[in-house]
Parts: structure tokens; sequence; C-alpha cells
């Protein structure tokens, strides 16, 4: 039952990629050059559902399908949080591909989006082994 | 839309691809309610945030959470979706707007930047901030505003 639930939420997800046409780089472009606000709408759409059920998860001991809840326990504004944000940024703003974006696109099997989501991997896989547990 | 003369074509092309309707943005907001739905199925089924770059990150990297057959299961679900979306609307994935190299060089940017700052647009963007955490609300910021200064050093260049 527990992957069979993930794997229908990874589901959903992409679907809700997908429809809202954040798989198109030129979409995110438009938006970070304040001329396309199609990513305000696709925010406010999952955020608007989602916090209702973030305070209902805070008001339970447990998920329906787990022992416990595995939620970020940091509050701590640092320097990897910010550096982190900003390298981030710069990698965003050159290709218009954030992660999710990404691994739904590399469906297409385009080799130029295969490469990004390849070399995205190995920056993590960098990340990793310069710093274990992050 | 109107398109400025002097504009570089491929900025051009973003403009005439992507126009922005009635239609598109209540498909957007409808897309997003769905995100919303997923991410919300993470977390009351599952317990877990489904911030993509955690979900990959860790599921590559060995964790002792027990949190890998979620990730898994998540991720297979995420991209078969994509490789079943790509055959039945190849026109929502719109071309990329960089070449093969700076591809490589943003990708690898992504992977170091959402490993050290611990999220990206789902993880900190619509998790992070529906659950009213300040350290995602800064990440927002940050790297929303480093985003939008390289497309504009980039027109510019």
């Amino acid at each position: 039952m527990k992957p069979a639930t993930a794997a229908f939420a990874g589901v959903l997800f992409a679907i809700g990629l997908i429809v809202s046409d954040m798989t198109s780089p030129g979409r995110i472009v438009g938006f970070l050059e304040l001329s396309d606000p199609t990513l305000m709408f696709v925010m406010g759409g999952a955020i608007g559902v989602y916090a209702p059920f973030a305070w209902l998860a805070r008001k339970r001991r447990s998920p329906l399908f787990a022992r416990s809840f595995h939620l970020p326990r940091s509050n701590a504004i640092d320097l990897p949080l910010v550096a982190g944000a900003v390298i981030f940024g710069v990698g965003w703003g050159l290709s218009g591909l954030c992660p999710g974006p990404a691994l739904v696109a590399s469906g297409t099997g385009r080799l130029d989006t295969l490469i990004f989501v390849g070399a995205m991997i190995a920056g993590i896989a960098f990340c990793k082994l310069a710093k274990p547990r992050v | 839309m109107i398109l400025e003369p002097g504009v570089p074509l491929r900025r051009a092309e973003c403009y005439l691809q992507h126009l922005v309707t009635t239609e598109s943005a209540l498909r957007a907001l409808f897309g997003g309610v769905l995100i919303g739905l997923a991410a919300a199925i993470a977390l009351i089924a599952n317990g877990r945030i489904a911030g993509i770059s955690g979900t990959l990150g860790k599921a590559l990297h060995a964790d002792d959470d027990g949190g890998r057959p979620f990730r898994v299961a998540f991720l297979v679900g995420l991209i078969a979706t994509g490789v079943v979306g790509a055959h039945l609307v190849p026109g929502a994935f719109g071309a990329n707007v960089a070449g093969t190299a700076q591809l490589a060089i943003a990708g690898l940017l992504v992977g170091v930047g959402t490993t050290l700052g611990n999220g990206c647009t789902s993880g900190h963007g619509v998790c992070g901030i529906s659950r009213g955490s300040k350290r995602s609300l800064v990440a927002v910021i940050v790297f929303m505003g480093t985003a939008m200064v390289t497309v504009a050093v980039r027109g510019a260049l």
C-alpha cells in the first residue's frame, strides 16, 4: 500500500507539471523575465491545496501508512542554505529547468535534457561525496 | 504580448510559444492543485516531504531513515508519467532555451545548489512555504532573485 501511494503521488505530481506547462523551460524563463506569470498560478494552486494538509499533519501523531512523519527539523538560516539557493538560482536561470520538470521532461528522451539530468545527478553525487549526510 | 525589435530570436520564440491566456492560467492553477494533492498524499500517507531534489538525492545516496521504498516508487511514477506524457502530449514539452554546454553547466549547478541548500522549487517552494518555514521562504526568495538576475544578465550579454 505504501509504495503504491508513493507511486501514485509521483504520477499525479508529473501530470500537474505537464498540465501547467512547467515542462516548457520557456515558461520559466518568461516568469524570470517578469513577462509570464504562469508559475505563480502553479505555486498558488499547489500551496493552497497543500497548506491545509500540512496543518492536518501537525495534528496527527503518524501518517496513514508509516510509523512516523519525516519532516525537516532545521530552522537555521545559514550559509549552506543561502549559498545553495544562489547556486541553484544561477542554474535555474540559465536553463529554465528545476529538478521536478527536468526529471519529467527526461521522459522525452531528448539528448540535451538527458545531459542536464546527468549533470544534475553528478552535482548531487559530488555534494554527497564531499560532505556525506548533507 | 509585444515583440520589441532587437529581441534575440530565442527569447522571441519563447514569447510566441507560451502565450498567457485565461485558459493557460486556469490550466496552471489546475496543475498546481494536482501538485499540491500529490505532495499532500506523500505527507499524509507516507509522512514524507515531496521535494524532488531531496527525494532524488536521498534515493541515490544510502540513507538509513527507511525512506528508500517511498522515494524510488515516487520517482518511478514521476519519470514513467514523463515518458507516457511525452508520447501523448509532445507539445507540452517545449524546447530547451540553452545550448548543450550551458545545460550541462546549469544541471551541475542545480544539483550542487539544491543539495547544499536542501531543496528546490518543490521542497522549499511548495512544501516549505505551506508549512510556514522561514528557512524555505528565505531559500525561495534567494533562488528566485538569483535566477531573475541570471536571466537578465544572460539577456544583456
